[in-house]
């Protein structure tokens, strides 16, 4: 039994200024979403701002209804149930910590709307605090803490519920890029010693590809992909997947209808690669970039499909040397080319490629 | 030397072209003066001044056939402490003014929750809600009397059909009913305005805490009580400040309505002042009540003010 499911779900909201005018111009922020999460998976919604990832959570939390489809947490249908008896626990982007009350009243909150005897609930919030490390908060008031201890907070005050599961709305986008990677280790720790199922949402593919047990990628309100972090980033099932995952971002060359894709990690200076069978091409340096160890080359590769602009990932164990300007041989292993039907951008079945010697097409006389 | 010739000289330099470019309404001392005269003005004519001669007036024999300035001393004062009407009149302001705080307060806030609330035909009720705020005093003044009209009064007519009473309520014309006759209509004048204040308070509560207490369990009552009236505590207690001093020195409504009576049972001290030093003549003896509006309304305001300071600093 699948503790979160959601059937079909579809959300529509009018648009806003041509509503009153009594013309529909819907918005459909859900189109048709199935998913589902297992006992104790960590599952992360991953796509870009407006693909409604943050919608679907919401809808799941109970905080919007769905216009189509079911809802189900721990096989029960919760449509149109309010929020307080669906069994979850929501960490809010702003974590909506009561400013008014201190960290431990935050804490009790949920145990004193339950109706929880207060020894209980004291017992509780100090179990939840120990876990946290945030016993030495409790007095306080949220505006005393930074941000991390807020999120701790945020987190505890999850936790006391004893939640089905546990809905994540971007808790680390308020954290700066320090505290941001400390956390993003934190919660996951923290989410193992727990074990409760977790739906994470976000837009930034490495907290997804961090945290997720599985990754769901969305985009336009349609579930793109999904599987594992590997099988996101290895075997993206659509060109949206391929580009919005992985930076920088795979690459895609038009060839006869279908599109070839490969990462720019795998296109290497040809003597590095020693893998057979590979795919040969000319590639003209045009500009570099040296990120933590790793040489970004900017270049136009031509030959096996139209002259394209790529990029190649060459790691700091690679030392061929290379020139803005000069042509070179690359190449990518076979088996890393993914291949995309042109007109729908989905994955299609492998397609043979000659090598494109060097010298065949030279760069300036490319169309 | 080559330090002490170049210094001063980009100085001028700038100094020139900022003359140049600067106008008048680039220099905020010289524009805060200008956008602040109007109001200096306008408090030092008509409060600072006026307040001036009341207590001028307060100490002299000063009466309306009678307009020469002596210096009495505090026989004014004795006079309207040995008069029982002046001790009523302040019990009268200070029930009439609580009272009205507490009920403004209380329907501020359940109308407020029914401005930000969002449903079909909403402007409608917005409009209906603001409505008394709107209409002029007198006039709305007027149809009450109307309503409480010992004869025609509809409230009787519906509460006889009702089979609730079996004769009219002269509504005005008991001590006890007339204070809160006056108490209710002073309450509907000013509860919109309370509505707006608690509204703008209500509107900047973060949507995500009330959703949080949602997803915590909390019930409509324990958001209500635990998370929306804390957060608008400094906002509700402004309203009930603006309350309360619009009520204090206001005579509008027990002037219309009962004119102070029965029996000054609802005089206020604005218009047990009037009556003494504008109706009666004696305009020693009405400044000297007006001046007990004073004390009490610094140390109200203060008392609010520093209260919503200390919710601030918390």
């Amino acid at each position: 039994m699948n503790t979160v499911e959601v059937k079909g779900l579809v959300k529509t909201f009018d648009g806003h200024v041509r509503a009153r005018r009594g013309r529909s111009d819907q918005v459909r922020a859900l189109d048709g979403v199935d998913l589902a999460a297992e006992p104790g998976e960590y599952l992360v919604l991953l796509g870009p701002s407006g693909c409604g990832k943050t919608t679907l959570l919401r809808t799941i939390a109970g905080l919007e209804q769905p216009t189509e489809g079911e809802v189900l947490i721990g096989g029960n249908v919760v449509n149109g149930l309010p929020p307080r008896v669906r069994q979850i626990a929501m960490v809010f982007q702003s974590y909506a910590l009561y400013p008014h009350k201190t960290v431990r009243d935050n804490i009790v909150f949920p145990l004193r709307a339950e109706g929880m005897a207060r020894e209980e609930r004291e017992k509780k919030a100090t179990w939840a605090a120990e876990l946290l490390e945030i016993e030495p908060l409790l007095r306080r008031k949220p505006r005393q803490l930074s941000g991390g201890e807020r999120q701790r907070v945020a987190l505890a005050r999850a936790l006391v519920r004893d939640p089905a599961v546990f809905l994540l709305d971007e808790p680390l986008s308020n954290l700066d890029a320090k505290m941001r990677a400390t956390a993003r280790d934190e919660l996951k720790r923290f989410q193992e010693r727990v074990g409760t199922t977790t739906i994470y949402v976000t837009h930034d593919q490495a907290e997804a590809m961090g945290l997720g047990d599985r990754i769901a990628v969305l985009e336009h309100g349609r579930v793109r992909q999904v599987g594992t972090p590997q099988e996101v980033y290895d075997d993206p099932s659509d060109t949206f997947v391929a580009t919005f995952i992985g930076s920088p971002p795979m690459n895609l060359v038009k060839r006869d209808g279908v599109l070839v894709g490969f990462r720019p990690e795998h296109l290497l200076p040809v003597e590095n690669v020693v893998t057979e069978p590979r795919l040969t091409m000319p590639f003209q340096v045009e500009r570099m970039e040296y990120l933590s160890g790793d040489r970004h080359v900017y270049g136009t590769i031509t030959g096996i499909g139209a002259q394209t602009r790529v990029i190649a990932r060459l790691p700091a164990t690679v030392a061929t040397p290379l020139e803005a300007g000069e042509t070179h041989a690359f190449a990518v292993p076979s088996e890393r080319l993914r291949f995309f039907d042109a007109e729908s951008g989905n994955r299609t079945a492998p397609v043979p490629i000659a090598d494109a010697a060097i010298g065949d097409a030279p760069p300036g006389d490319a169309p | 030397m080559t330090h002490a010739r170049s210094g001063p000289k980009p100085a001028v330099a700038t100094a020139e072209g900022r003359r140049v470019k600067a106008g008048l309404a680039d220099r905020d001392g010289f524009l805060a003066w200008v956008m602040l005269l109007p109001s200096v003005v306008y408090i030092v004519a008509l409060v600072g001044i006026p307040f001036l001669l009341a207590i001028a007036f307060a100490f002299s024999d000063v009466t309306t056939g009678d307009p020469s300035f002596d210096f009495v001393g505090f026989r004014n004062f004795d006079e309207i402490f040995a008069d029982g009407v002046f001790w009523r009149a302040l019990r009268n302001t200070l029930v009439f003014t609580l009272v009205s705080m507490v009920l403004i307060v209380l329907f501020g806030k359940i109308l407020a929750n029914i401005l930000v609330a969002d449903f079909r035909g909403k402007w409608f009720v917005r409009f209906l809600v603001l409505l008394p705020w709107t209409t002029p005093v007198a006039l709305s003044t007027i149809s009450w009397l109307w309503f409480l009209d010992s004869i025609y009064s509809p409230v009787d007519w519906v509460l006889r059909h009702l089979g609730l009473i079996d004769a009219n309520i002269v509504w005005l014309g008991q001590p006890g009913t007339a204070m809160g006759s006056v108490i209710a209509v002073q309450t509907w004048r000013l509860t919109p305005l309370a509505a707006v204040i608690v509204m703008a308070g209500l509107v900047a509560i973060p949507r995500d805490i009330d959703e949080a207490a949602r997803i915590d369990g909390a019930g409509f009552w324990r958001r209500m009580f635990e998370v929306t009236v804390p957060l608008t505590l400094p906002v509700i207690a402004v309203a009930g400040l603006f309350g309360a001093i619009m009520t204090f020195t206001d005579m509008t409504v027990p002037y219309v309505l009962t004119r102070g009576g029965p029996t000054h049972s609802t005089d206020v001290l604005a218009s047990w002042a009037y009556f003494r030093g504008i109706e009666g003549g004696d305009v020693g003896q009405g400044a000297a009540i007006a001046l007990f509006l004073f004390p009490l309304l610094l140390a109200g305001a203060i008392a609010i003010l520093r209260t919503v300071r200390r919710w601030e600093a918390q």
